[in-house]
């Protein structure tokens, strides 16, 4: 059997599936709608997956706010809702440590990777780079179902009678290991590894489809350097995916073992409650190790799709080429390889030996240098551009104002001998939050905002789309930046109620407040979900092609594309997807041939 | 001549063909076995870290010295050896079962995969018999100044440092009448249970040759939970690729691939059984020679 005949068998099969949209009308709704294996498909059942997880997630964060804010208030009517949880209407500490928890677990992988890279991967893979559907459809279809079963062991996590994990979202044993040391350290902890691992085969089988699509399926002309930079960025991440994710996989089973199989993996002289458990041998910096072996990439899976859509957002509405094409890919490129080189930077305040701990610093601190190209390159492209501030373009420019303001806290955690003394406060709660939560949830709306008319054949509400923005990123910055202040003041991060500090009460009205803007924050969220669905049936309809004018191929499919995507022939590449404002021209589309006395040149 | 025949080369990365001029099923495969590499490559360095963080560790000539039906005779890796060379001999037929695929000779094939399921069978079968032989198969150990019979398990293991004769010959008073029968047993096969029972403290204690006995300290604990957390994940590899081999055999039997018109999905599960052989070969560096 040669290569040759099964590439050839392979051409056979997509050109079957060019015929599938005459037959798609005939499809039964569960095939079209649920167990679907239309790429298109499965990404809207990423994105609303991974929407409702993010109401979930907000609706916990505005739950512990409101006890960080008002630890001396009572809230009856949180009793109604939670009974013993918020017993006399104040959220009980076992209570608020599950919140943490789960708003952390759910933001960083349910919402920021299945809904962020799971819907953008899946949507614009073949899309962009020409392809009919992904290499393999079905395990395409099995990534979401068990990111699914994932969601919904997580979730029956939460209805438990001795409630969800609640070690923090990154379960360090030995607390996590022992079920003794708490009510959520008990079956919430074990729910919580099982639906972390299916959610771990879930982004496994997505990753390999992903590399696999974007290298082996492009169409002809499809050069890897005639790539839209969403797509290096997907590709980047689902490399960091598939090489970090199984780490944390044996990091978990190793756990699941010492908490059920008496095994010592990660505990050694342990004393709890007077009883001298017999456990030795184990260390529980190890569990460390192989958590942030995943953890720290998993910062740059969430950001890469992000910063890929953003720099083709940016492009499109300023009518100008990306700046730096190349020097994009490659500082990506090394923001990747860097990524698995930094994660003891997390551990600073282990015992890590000081001399390893510089190397540590040193690799950190040169991530700052491909983040410092892109940031560059981001505004040199919008530098002189004739700027169009659709939604989608404002919250891309918004992503790059916060990225700009996380990043730099970075360089101050960055620095071991800063960071001991950051370590667990506020600040790195404000740093992290500006730089991956808000600033990749600012890149997830721009790209929903940009692609909604492809998804859906509709445009979202724009005035509402403008409201969103300007809510999101002022409560954003009033949330966050006070948080610095507190944490250079000493503010620790973990603890309900910091009424035993005299020192800390001068934050009492300031902490009102991020707590009061979070619940408005939270309602402007709310609006945009009401107008994600509401645009999906009754939003504008589009009318052309190509509204933005974008040079990319997902553009070229009718406005409501079938499996499939392309009726005809699948069209041929002949540029970079990058020309506009070339020669008079606002955009020139990649399908387009080179004009006789067209320059070479970008 | 010559700029014809540049024109004509393929330019495989730009788009339309696949750059590695294969499918994409044996790419993901591939792709695949790498993330996998990363889960045994997380194991096996927390393996690493935590055994050289012990003062001792046990040595595998001692742990690993029994074979089925040879009773006592000690035999430091030789079942071990036995076991790999199954494996290994798996992975030939393996490439028999892939090379006939590529003369498309469905009997060969089916022969073949038959020969690589049974091997995978038997080393499960042998690593079934080595867990429940050390589990079971229980050691007297020195342990706050008396003896105790323990087996290799999850939270104890028998084979530590050799302990001093003057030591053991003191425990020797303090350990349980049931442990000294069952030690004085294990000696004396020709005498029954119940005679030993009968038998006084003091009988039983001069009964033993302490010198002879070897009774070792308790070892690290951490031995077990990686020995059988890691031996098990790769049994589960292996049990999983006899499954997909079986199904396999089924399909080719049934003639899928003759229809198909080539037999790749053998070589995609051979990449995998490959990879599952290869992983043993780390876990037997690990745990049996170092």
């Amino acid at each position: 059997m040669s290569n040759e005949a099964t590439l050839n068998d392979h051409t056979t099969d997509t050109n079957h599936s060019e015929h599938s949209d005459v037959h798609h009308q005939q499809q039964s709704f569960v095939s079209k709608y649920i167990f679907s294996q239309d790429h298109k498909t499965i990404g809207k059942q990423f994105l609303i997956t991974g929407i409702v997880w993010a109401i979930i997630g907000g609706l916990f964060s505005v739950l512990f706010r409101l006890q960080l804010g008002f630890p001396e208030q009572t809230f009856p009517i949180l009793e109604t809702f939670l009974g013993r949880w918020a017993k006399g209407g104040v959220i009980q500490p076992e209570f608020y440590y599950a919140l943490v928890t789960i708003h952390g677990t759910v933001l960083v992988f349910f919402v920021l990777t299945a809904g962020l890279s799971g819907t953008f991967a899946n949507l614009l893979i073949p899309l962009q780079i020409g392809a009919r559907d992904m290499a393999s459809p079905f395990l395409n279809m099995l990534s979401y179902w068990f990111f699914f079963l994932a969601s919904v062991i997580m979730l029956s996590s939460l209805f438990v009678h001795t409630g969800p994990a609640s070690g923090g979202w990154t379960i360090y044993p030995p607390l996590s290991a022992l079920g003794q040391s708490g009510d959520g350290l008990k079956i919430g902890m074990d729910l919580w590894l099982i639906s972390m691992a299916m959610f771990i085969v879930s982004s496994l089988l997505g990753g390999l489809n992903y590399i696999a699509t974007i290298l082996n399926m492009r169409t002809k002309g499809m050069s890897m350097t005639r790539l839209p930079l969403p797509m290096w960025a997907i590709l980047f991440t689902s490399i960091l995916g598939v090489l970090s994710f199984p780490v944390l996989l044996s990091g978990a089973i190793l756990l699941l073992f010492d908490r059920n199989l008496g095994t010592s993996f990660y505990l050694s002289d342990i004393v709890i409650a007077g009883e001298i458990l017999p456990n030795e041998g184990g260390s529980a910096i190890l569990f460390q190790h192989l958590f942030w072996f995943l953890g720290h990439p998993e910062v740059y899976i969430i950001l890469l799709p992000a910063m890929g859509m953003v720099s083709e957002i940016l492009s499109v509405n300023s009518k100008k080429p990306i700046f730096g094409y190349m020097a994009m890919i490659g500082s990506m490129f090394a923001i990747c390889s860097l990524g698995f080189l930094v994660w003891a930077h997390h551990m600073f305040v282990t015992g890590l030996n000081p001399f390893l701990g510089s190397v540590f610093v040193l690799l950190t601190l040169l991530i700052a240098v491909p983040s410092a190209i892109k940031v560059f390159n981001w505004l040199t492209t919008l530098w002189r551009g004739s700027i169009r501030f659709t939604p989608a373009m404002i919250f891309a420019i918004g992503f790059v104002s916060l990225f700009i303001s996380g990043g730099l806290t970075g360089l101050f955690l960055g620095n071991s001998t800063i960071d001991i003394y950051l370590h667990d406060t506020k600040f790195v709660v404000a740093h992290f939050h500006i730089v991956m939560g808000v600033a990749s949830m600012f890149g997830m709306f721009a790209g929903i905002y940009h692609w909604f008319p492809k998804m859906f054949g509709r445009y979202l509400n724009n005035t509402l789309g403008y409201i969103h923005f300007w809510g999101t990123i002022i409560c954003a910055y009033l949330i966050f930046w006070p948080m610095h202040y507190e944490g250079l003041a000493g503010v620790p991060r973990r603890y309900l109620d910091l009424r035993g500090w005299h020192s800390f009460n001068q934050f009492e009205d300031l902490n009102k407040l991020i707590s009061i803007v979070t619940i408005i924050v939270f309602a402007i969220q709310l609006m945009f979900v009401f107008n994600f669905f509401y645009s999906i049936f009754k939003g504008r309809k589009v009318r052309v092609q190509n509204p933005w004018g974008s040079n990319t191929l997902e553009w070229t499919t009718p406005i409501n594309p079938g499996h499939g995507n392309w009726p005809g022939e699948i069209p041929e590449v002949h540029r970079w997807p990058y020309d506009y404002g070339k020669g008079g021209r606002s955009f020139i589309p990649q399908t387009e041939p080179f004009g006789a006395d067209e320059s070479k040149d970008h | 001549m010559s700029s014809t025949t540049t024109t004509n080369k393929i330019k495989w990365w730009s788009g339309g063909k696949s750059p590695f001029n294969m499918e994409y099923g044996k790419l993901m495969m591939w792709y695949f076995l790498m993330s996998d590499a990363f889960t045994f490559g997380a194991f096996l360095i927390s393996y690493g870290t935590i055994r050289f963080s012990q003062n001792f560790w046990p040595d595998p000539n001692v742990v690993f010295n029994a074979f089925p039906g040879a009773g006592h005779a000690n035999l430091p890796l030789a079942f071990v050896s036995v076991m790999t060379f199954i494996l290994i001999m798996s992975s030939v037929t393996m490439v028999l079962a892939v090379h006939a695929g590529h003369h498309r000779n469905k009997k060969g094939v089916v022969k073949w995969m038959a020969w690589t399921i049974v091997g995978g069978l038997a080393f499960l079968g042998c690593q079934a018999w080595e867990w429940w032989h050390l589990i079971t198969g229980t050691h007297a150990v020195l342990a706050d100044g008396k003896l105790e019979l323990i087996g290799q398990t999850m939270r104890g293991n028998p084979w530590g440092n050799l302990a001093d004769v003057n030591l053991v010959v003191d425990a020797l008073k303090n350990t349980s009448h049931e442990t000294l029968v069952s030690m004085v047993h294990e000696h004396h096969q020709n005498m029954t249970h119940e005679t030993l029972m009968g038998m006084s403290h003091e009988q039983l204690t001069g009964m033993l040759n302490v010198a002879e006995l070897h009774i070792r300290e308790k070892g690290p604990v951490a031995f077990g939970g990686y020995f059988y957390g890691i031996t098990g994940f790769h049994g589960f590899h292996v049990f999983s690729g006899v499954v997909i081999n079986i199904i396999m055999l089924i399909m080719a039997q049934k003639g899928v691939f003759e229809k198909r018109g080539h037999y790749l999905m053998i070589e995609k599960v051979g990449l995998y059984w490959h990879f599952v052989d290869l992983v043993w070969v780390f876990v037997f560096l690990c745990f049996y020679l170092i």
